[in-house]
């Protein structure tokens, strides 16, 4: 809590009257966090825990990687004894599980937790707590899920843990439960950024920046947002459903007594293809970031883009039976999502031409986060391409749940998301941490990176129209299938050291980079306005927008409003549309509550992995965690309109 | 009691609930070699002489582990057990999910009943069963009347619903095997 | 009766030297042997001409955006957007999109022909196989009007070449998938579900199938062979599979007959002719005249048949045959036996 000067002083506004010097030192005062371990535990600054997000979510994308190259070293050769099938199906669940659900989607949403409310020109993502929170219940779902694993208990199931196989009678023990479980802690932390970008983009938008001038990652974490809202309850139902069958006996997928495998199956999809956008489509958002910035000009045909945008969110929800051509349904009805698949096909063509003109018209500065989107424009395209086959029925009858698959989605999530990522951490590093990364380092980062991936990945396409199939432990050696999947290994090593490279530049880059400056791209949106590291309330003054590329617009400096208190936490509401300003609304400050809240929402889904009475009480704790985030503040300042701007 | 031993406490309360998870999730597909079943002592009553021997340590490897539970509710299907036993509820053969026990409800006794055969019926399965399906038929024949954990027992089966799962049995107090003679329950042949 | 070795068997280790050559193979979707897969085969080929000619495009496109002479800008500078080329790129993105959905329309009509030409292979059938998947091997029944005319064997499918067949398909535990590339794409087969599957086989030949759908410990190690001869030679091979198991012809032979009737192994498998009926495992009636034994994992001989015997869970680990333990002497008894029911 910070000390305040008298009653008075909170009326203290921002503006003219109040001197440059002082209104910084007053709001540092404000919106900064307490030190020592009780501020870090207490956060609620989106940048800090944007921040330990990212770094949370390439934690478990390390985790990932290495469960990975223990499968790859496993299929190194035929008939390998390196581990046995039981830890094998656990590597692989894990695998997917950890890449899905505990890399790519966190780590997407927490980019947009640093990132949206600096490109939108706020002092704090919108429900700040509801942010710690968030952090907490997926920091604590991880944690239950690789503690899990490494006591053998791990998921055995796989990423999309197909009942009856994961159901009661085939997977004994409590392996699935706790990955149901990590299901429920993940989704939840996933729909409380969702609610919080959506919020943002809606209302805390910097005066003048209408919706035709909202950048086009702020667009697509907003679109990803409601994707996330739309998608996510169908798995939280499926996987309660299934901890429900396992854990009380109910009879959700039991075809005995009228249940089905097959709902299992619908509803798991329903959210699993929509999870693909949902990693892609953010990423698609640093892609044109990055293109922006480097090819000196604004991404061409802004309108197509947030078109294409919104067309392939909702597209995406009209595709999930592709998952399931194979299961024996009515031709009609996978000719429809043939169909409907391929469509998926235009909105993002009009994205790649787009940045491709872009940089044909621009001046492309040959810079490490431009190599990455072209590494991604190369892998992405291809997998795509892959992925329109698929969506052809005969054809996927033969290539489904084989290694030409697993060679799509990789080409597809792993160019489509994971190169755009590293683009962006070398194009964020700066702002995040006011320091670059090294080119240098960071060139043999991309070139390891982008042929190792390609040395491991496009063998597999072959090795699936050879007949492999995927998830499966060993192979004989009589099928030809040795020397192609030796080769996968190897470039799973490549890309094990270039991500070791990664890690070696960002340490080293830490301590010794080149200090950044506020914009060291010359970029053109409201994040790169503010210093770096952004101070803990983001803009000293709410900057007014005139245009699309606000730094590029205008050459001076950017207008700004005045008139928000600055002993008192409060941002600008601005109206949804136009982003007149509307209200100034209070901000809250750091507090204790959204951890114990979380520890106590912990309690109770780890407890409802043994006994149903977890539900009942679990929800005292929870109940009381709730009531202290909640209680009313003596100090509580309505909002109110904004008379002047 | 100090804050330092009741962290100890706690941690090491931990420690017994973690190692016994990873017992629960072992796959064990040979099973240790455990010699011939010998008959178990069939306990006639609930009075002892001096202090109970120490469990065997089979027991601890079966009834502690949801895999072999889980292959031994397999087996049970397979080997016809439910031919006479229903699904534990009882048929021409006695009822295994209540308390009582003719020839002992020890895990080492019932394994005894399978090896050995009973009189009025329950055959003989020497040599017929191998040693760690036969211990795996044993704990789950315990895990019927819930005398294994609750997180180890099966939940339901995907068939039609006879019980609702060997975890979901209703709570019975477990009692010490063999209370009662086949005649005074009104069983016998 | 016998069969010749796999073609694959002995070039395994020089195939995959030339990749092309290597995609041709008992298990592979590149080297169709049926109406069926002829005809995906087709569309596959159409799917990647297209595919191809469209990453040809984008990659040329982003190769002349990065390498063509580009307006200059200082240092720090922004290019202003300019009207013309604009106007320019927006007509390029028009005709992009155009030729996107026109592709796309091929592409789909493409697809629905070859699917309607599969339905027409479809429903017509002179042989009906039904097989069940199990965790982790197949049961494969020919049945007939006449119970006593049924068959059943396990992990091998007979097929009369050039004769439609109708494969139906159940699932007794979990989720399974039947993919036998060469013949056709895959088909679920789902508990509480029936699902079918058409084939025609073109040319007399063994190949592979998988479990493509993950089913648990040993999904990797649930295979079939699948053979097809000659009508006549399928008869044969019929009635062949009609007859109860031979009775044991020496001495040596009964002890291992009467070794298998007193062991564990009656408590799962069955063998038509001898008391042994039960049929949780699969049926060695005529065990000795199939290829390969743990559905796939190993090719039948007696060595690899005792070495199975002898330890199930080194071979297969976790599969339900378990470590029975029998005594090495008894072994080549009840190998023996075993290798006489042809």
């Amino acid at each position: 809590m910070g000390p305040r000067d008298g009653v008075s002083s909170s009326e203290l506004r921002d503006g003219p009257s109040l001197g440059e010097e002082d209104t910084m030192r007053r709001l540092e005062r404000t919106w900064g966090t307490p030190p020592g371990l009780w501020g870090w535990l207490t956060t609620v600054d989106h940048k800090r825990i944007g921040r330990r997000y990212i770094a949370t979510g390439f934690v478990f994308f390390l985790v990932g990687g290495v469960l990975a190259l223990l499968m790859r070293l496993q299929l190194a050769q035929p008939e390998n004894t390196l581990v046995g099938p039981d830890r094998y199906n656990q590597l692989f669940s894990m695998h997917g599980t950890t890449m899905m659900f505990l890399f790519a989607v966190p780590i997407m949403e927490a980019m947009a937790v640093y990132l949206v409310p600096l490109m939108v020109g706020t002092r704090n993502i919108a429900f700040p707590r509801l942010n710690a929170f968030s952090y907490w219940v997926y920091l604590f779902g991880g944690v239950m899920i690789v503690v899990a694993f490494l006591m053998n208990t791990g998921p055995e199931t796989g990423w999309f843990s197909y009942v009856p196989l994961a159901g009661p009678e085939y997977s004994p023990g409590k392996r699935t439960d706790f990955w149901a479980q990590m299901i429920t802690f993940t989704e939840v932390a996933a729909l409380a950024v969702a609610v919080e970008i959506i919020v943002t983009v809606f209302k805390m938008r910097a005066p003048g920046m209408g919706l035709n001038r909202v950048p086009l990652f702020v667009w697509s974490m907003l679109v990803t947002s409601f994707m996330v809202i739309f998608a996510m309850p169908a798995v939280m139902l499926a996987s309660s459903f299934l901890i429900m069958d396992r854990l009380v006996s109910t009879q959700f997928f039991n075809p005995a007594e009228g249940g089905d495998p097959l709902l299992w199956q619908h509803l798991f999809w329903f959210f699993g293809h929509p999870e693909v956008y949902i990693i892609f489509l953010p990423a698609l958002g640093m892609v044109s970031s990055i293109v922006a910035a480097m090819a000196r000009r604004p991404v061409f045909g802004h309108v197509p883009m947030v078109l294409a945008l919104v067309a392939t969110a909702f597209l995406g929800f009209g595709l999930w039976v592709h998952h399931m051509f194979a299961t024996g349904l009515p031709h009609l009805a996978s000719g429809y999502f043939t169909a409907a698949s391929m469509m998926i096909a235009i909105p993002s063509g009009i994205q790649i031409f787009c940045w491709i003109a872009t940089l044909w018209d621009g001046r492309p500065q040959w810079t490490v986060p431009l190599l990455f989107v072209v590494g991604f424009v190369v892998i992405f395209v291809l997998g795509g391409l892959t992925g329109v086959m698929q969506a052809s029925v005969p054809f996927d009858l033969q290539v489904h749940d084989s290694y030409f698959v697993v060679a799509h989605f990789h080409y597809v999530l792993i160019g489509g998301a994971v190169f755009p990522l590293f683009g962006a951490f070398y194009f964020w590093f700066p702002k995040i941490t006011g320091r670059m990364l090294g080119e240098r380092l960071g060139r043999w980062n991309f070139w390891l990176f982008f042929i190792g991936f390609n040395v491991a990945f496009f063998p597999m396409h072959l090795l699936g129209m050879m007949g492999m199939p995927r998830r499966v432990y060993t192979y004989p050696a009589e099928l030809g299938w040795a020397d192609l999947n030796l080769t996968a290994t190897l470039g799973a090593l490549l890309v094990a050291a270039s991500v070791a490279l990664f890690l070696v530049n960002v340490l080293v880059s830490l301590r010794a980079g080149r200090i950044a400056g506020p914009n060291p791209w010359n970029a053109g949106t409201l994040e790169w306005a503010t210093a770096s590291p952004p101070p803990s309330y983001n803009f000293a003054h709410i900057p007014v927008v005139e245009g699309l590329e606000p730094l590029w617009d205008k050459a001076g400096p950017l207008g700004m409003v005045h008139g928000l208190r600055v002993e008192e936490r409060e941002v600008l509401l601005t109206t949804v549309l136009d982003a007149h300003p509307d209200l100034r609304e209070p901000s809250p400050r750091s507090t204790i509550w959204p951890l114990l809240s979380a520890l106590a929402v912990t309690v109770l889904f780890i407890g409802s992995i043994f006994t149903p009475w977890a539900l009942v009480w679990g929800a005292v704790p929870l109940a009381v965690g709730l009531v202290g985030w909640f209680w009313p503040k003596r100090r509580h300042v309505p909002p109110e309109p904004v008379v002047e701007s | 009691m100090s804050s330092l031993s009741r962290n100890a406490v706690s941690l090491a309360l931990l420690g017994v609930l973690l190692l016994a998870a990873c017992e629960r999730e072992e796959r064990s597909y040979r099973g240790e070699p455990v010699g011939e079943v010998k008959p178990g002592a069939i306990v006639q009553g609930t009075l002892y002489a001096g202090a109970p021997s120490p469990p065997p340590p089979q027991r601890r490897e079966y009834e502690g582990n949801a895999y072999h539970v889980s292959e031994g509710k397999r087996l049970f299907e397979w080997f016809n057990c439910s031919g006479c036993h229903a699904h534990g509820g009882g048929d021409i053969g006695p009822p295994l999910m209540d308390e009582v026990w003719i020839y002992g409800g020890e895990l080492e006794n019932i394994a005894a009943t399978i090896v050995e055969g009973r009189p009025n019926g329950m055959p003989s399965f020497r040599n017929k069963i191998p040693d760690q399906q036969l211990w795996q038929i044993a704990a789950y024949v315990r895990s019927m009347q819930r005398e294994v954990r609750k997180d180890v027992a099966p939940g339901r089966d995907d068939h039609m619903a006879v019980t609702p799962g060997e975890q979901n049995q209703p709570v019975t107090p477990p009692k010490p095997g063999g209370v009662a003679s086949p005649s005074s329950e009104g069983r016998g042949p | 009766m016998r069969w010749p070795p796999a073609p694959w068997g002995r070039k395994g280790r020089v195939l995959p030297i030339l990749v092309l050559a290597a995609c041709s193979g008992p298990q592979s979707m590149l080297d169709p042997a049926g109406g069926q897969a002829a005809r995906i085969g087709v569309m596959g080929w159409i799917l990647l001409a297209g595919c191809a000619f469209v990453y040809a495009v984008v990659l040329l496109w982003l190769l002349w955006a990065l390498a063509r002479r580009h307006r200059w800008v200082e240092p720090g500078g922004v290019l202003p957007p300019q009207a013309g080329v604009e106007r320019r790129l927006t007509n390029g993105l028009v005709a992009w999109v155009v030729g996107t959905v026109l592709i796309l329309f091929a592409f789909v009509a493409a697809s629905y022909a070859v699917d309607k030409s599969l339905t027409h292979l479809a429903n017509r059938e002179e042989v009906v196989v039904e097989v069940e998947g199990k965790q982790w091997w197949w049961t494969v029944r020919y049945p007939d009007d006449d119970p006593s005319r049924s068959i059943t064997t396990a992990n091998e499918i007979h097929l009369p070449v050039g004769v439609p067949v109708r494969v139906k398909l159940k699932a007794a535990d979990v989720i399974h998938s039947l993919w036998i590339p060469n013949l056709h794409g895959k088909m679920d087969l789902i508990p509480g579900r029936d699902n079918e599957l058409f084939l025609t086989a073109d040319r007399e030949g063994i190949f592979r199938g998988q479990c493509a759908e993950f089913c648990g410990l040993q999904h990797a190690h649930m295979a079939l062979d699948v053979i097809v001869h000659s009508r006549a030679a399928f008869d044969a091979w019929k009635e062949a599979q009609l007859a109860p198991a031979p009775a044991p012809a020496d001495e040596a032979l009964a002890r291992g007959q009467a070794l298998f009737l007193t062991s564990a192994c009656t408590m799962c498998h069955g063998i038509r002719g001898t008391p042994a009926s039960a049929s949780v495992a699969p049926d060695l009636t005529h065990l000795a005249s199939r290829r390969s034994i743990a559905a796939g994992a190993l090719p039948y001989n007696r060595g690899n048949l005792a070495g199975w015997i002898a330890d199930p869970q080194r071979i297969k680990p976790g599969n339900h045959m378990p470590l029975v333990g029998v005594p090495p002497s008894d072994l080549q008894a009840l190998v023996a036996y075993l290798d006489s029911l042809k």
